[in-house]
């Protein structure tokens, strides 16, 4: 019943291409922002801000990129972690070298080289599609994890091949506590979620959809497939790169290439596939559901109090969570997103039929 | 029919066209010219090449030999997305839409050409970005207008039915604003109201934007009365070229249409 939009006329274009064109989506997301930016580090503890939240909002920016590229452009890949590594080497090298550097201009040089990386590996996309590009982008991954176990240059020679970021600091202030971390996190994602909704609404998005869609017309209409494509790879990975950036700096502290493994590549592919190909909402909510769910699962035997060893819940814990990503793909194969439009749809109508 | 627009002179000229596929002959040494502001029909029986024709035009296909000519500039070979920076766009026969995106998204694309507002610009969807997005929004709205869709515009073009995704389609190629439009089977498979819409659509087409219309259409009825002029294609070759009454009245077409005995 409160979610009527009768009488909010549009009279502009302007207003009709608005993010949020009805007013009580607006006040929700400014309830949410709110929330998240004054509530949740006034009361929030410091399991919750690293074990979940950190996590959650690092690998939401790595699920926007991923989605850029196999939801907006149709381009599949499997090399999402190579490109997070990519990331967070990139940021290690260039803090070590050049120590002076703010950390957030790291951080974007850091996503600038997974953006060069990604161009580089997205080349064999304008010859080949489907699995076949699956496969190249698996090379990716499996090339670029190699390149930094290997190349001891990366790791700084390290003798254990892991290594530890610097302290994080910017304009003189050390980020310590996990409200900070957090924080600074928060805003991040935020600026990047901002920043993919405006380029997917506008030309650019517009020409990766047409390649998506229908790779033919959109050449026909006059869109370039090789500027598509790269733009995409590019645009993908430097939102990739700087969120591995943060998984390693922010999350990890520190880290070995094992980090940023296949597995993480399939997380990030599951995260998008279970949020929903084709949209910003969707790489929020298929992140919370892959990193939360998890940790859900491994509560509640104890919040019941069945008794139960700590190796069947965590046996439990990957069958159920494996089972409910079958149950949701079934369900609703575009995703959560589509759950909510679906939500939100019947909501503007409710309770009447129609 | 008072036309606002008389035909003008030649804006394609297609001279010798030769187009094989390993040993199939799709075309051999067609020639034909469209004029400004006319309605060229090209019709044949399945097989003829007509698509094929329309392929050649917009740098789908590279013939072997034979040059085509537009806007007096001649060329061998071309990209498709050359052919459209120059104002040549088309729909197709069977629909080629962005089935995810909306109508409004779809005819958005169809603008693409037109837009360049810096990419930095765009990440802010501010400045020139947001200005651009707005103007060719009220470009696109005219067209919707025009094409009766208003009521589809925020709908995914995959839930159309199939007259409105060919309306659709049709709505794209025209944002383009292009100086050729090519139709491919335009009315196929439509019911008599969508094929008398679609005519109308077309004849406004024409006449208020001045577009130069090729089309291919299997509709003798539809071709008869829309076309200025009509070639007929049978087996890769040229077998007529006039207006509608002498295409009608020539043997050859009569032939190739409804078989000669042997």
């Amino acid at each position: 019943m409160i979610y009527r939009e009768a009488g909010q006329f549009k009279t502009t274009y302007r207003a009709d291409q608005a993010v949020f064109p009805i007013l009580q989506d607006r006040i929700a997301i400014l309830l949410i922002l709110a929330v998240a930016f004054i509530g949740v580090p006034a009361l929030a503890s410091d399991y919750l801000f690293l074990a979940i939240l950190i996590p959650f909002l690092i690998l939401s920016m790595a699920a926007i990129g991923l989605n850029i590229l196999v939801g907006y452009c149709g381009q599949i890949s499997l090399g999402t972690g190579g490109f997070m590594a990519v990331g967070a080497y990139a940021a290690y090298n260039i803090a070590l070298r050049v120590p002076e550097l703010n950390l957030l201009i790291v951080f974007l040089l850091a996503g600038g080289c997974a953006a060069l990386v990604g161009v580089l590996f997205g080349i064999p996309s304008l010859r080949i599609k489907g699995f076949y590009l699956a496969v190249a982008t698996l090379a990716a991954q499996f090339f670029l994890d190699w390149l930094f176990s290997r190349v001891g240059w990366f790791t700084n020679y390290t003798a254990s091949g892991s290594v530890t970021a610097p302290q994080l600091k910017f304009f003189g202030y050390i980020v310590h506590a996990p409200t900070g971390k957090y924080l600074l996190c928060l805003c991040l994602v935020t600026v990047a979620a901002v920043v993919a909704k405006n380029l997917v609404r506008g030309r650019l998005g517009r020409s990766w959809m047409a390649i998506r869609d229908m790779d033919i017309a959109a050449e026909i209409i006059g869109i370039r497939p090789l500027q598509a494509k790269l733009s995409a790879f590019a645009v993908s990975s430097f939102f990739i790169g700087v969120s591995g950036a943060l998984w390693a700096f922010v999350y990890l502290e520190s880290w070995e290439p094992l980090a940023f493994d296949i597995n993480r590549s399939f997380s990030l592919l599951f995260m998008v596939i279970i949020g929903g190909l084709g949209s910003i909402l969707g790489c929020f909510l298929g992140a919370a559901f892959i990193t939360i769910m998890p940790i859900f699962l491994n509560q509640v035997p104890a919040a019941l109090g069945i008794p139960l060893s700590t190796a069947t819940v965590s046996h439990l814990e990957f069958m159920i969570f494996g089972a409910l990503i079958v149950f949701f793909l079934i369900v609703e194969p575009h995703g959560l997103a589509r759950l909510w439009a679906i939500g939100k749809q019947k909501l503007r109508l409710w309770p009447f039929p129609h | 029919m008072q036309r606002t627009r008389p035909v003008g002179d030649v804006l394609l000229k297609v001279d010798d066209i030769t187009l094989s596929f390993g040993g199939v002959q799709a075309l051999s040494g067609v020639s034909f010219d469209i004029r400004k502001h006319e309605i060229r029909a090209i019709i044949g029986p399945n097989g003829a090449g007509k698509s094929s024709m329309l392929n050649v035009i917009n740098g789908f296909y590279h013939p072997q030999q034979g040059q085509i000519t537009f806007k007096g500039q001649t060329r061998k070979q071309m990209r498709p997305h050359e052919a459209a920076a120059q104002g040549i766009a088309r729909t197709f026969q069977n629909i080629a839409l962005f089935r995810g995106m909306s109508t409004l998204d779809n005819i958005m694309t169809g603008r693409l050409l037109k837009m360049r507002s810096n990419f930095l610009f765009q990440l802010a969807w501010t400045g020139p970005a947001e200005q651009e997005e707005t103007r060719h929004r009220e470009f696109v709205e005219h067209i919707i207008d025009f094409l009766e869709i208003q009521s589809i515009r925020k709908t995914p073009v995959g839930q159309l039915p199939y007259g409105l995704q060919k309306r659709v389609e049709l709505g794209r190629a025209l944002a383009a604003e292009p100086e050729l439009l090519l139709l491919d089977e335009p009315m196929a498979g439509m019911n008599v109201e969508e094929k008398e819409d679609m005519c109308r659509f077309i004849l406004d087409v024409n006449d208020e934007f001045g577009t130069t219309i090729a089309l291919i259409e299997h509709d003798m009825g539809v071709v008869m009365d829309l076309s200025d002029r009509v070639v007929v294609l049978d087996y890769g070759r040229k077998i007529a070229d006039g207006t509608p009454d002498h295409v009608r009245g020539e043997q050859k077409v009569i032939d190739a249409y409804l078989g000669v005995s042997h």
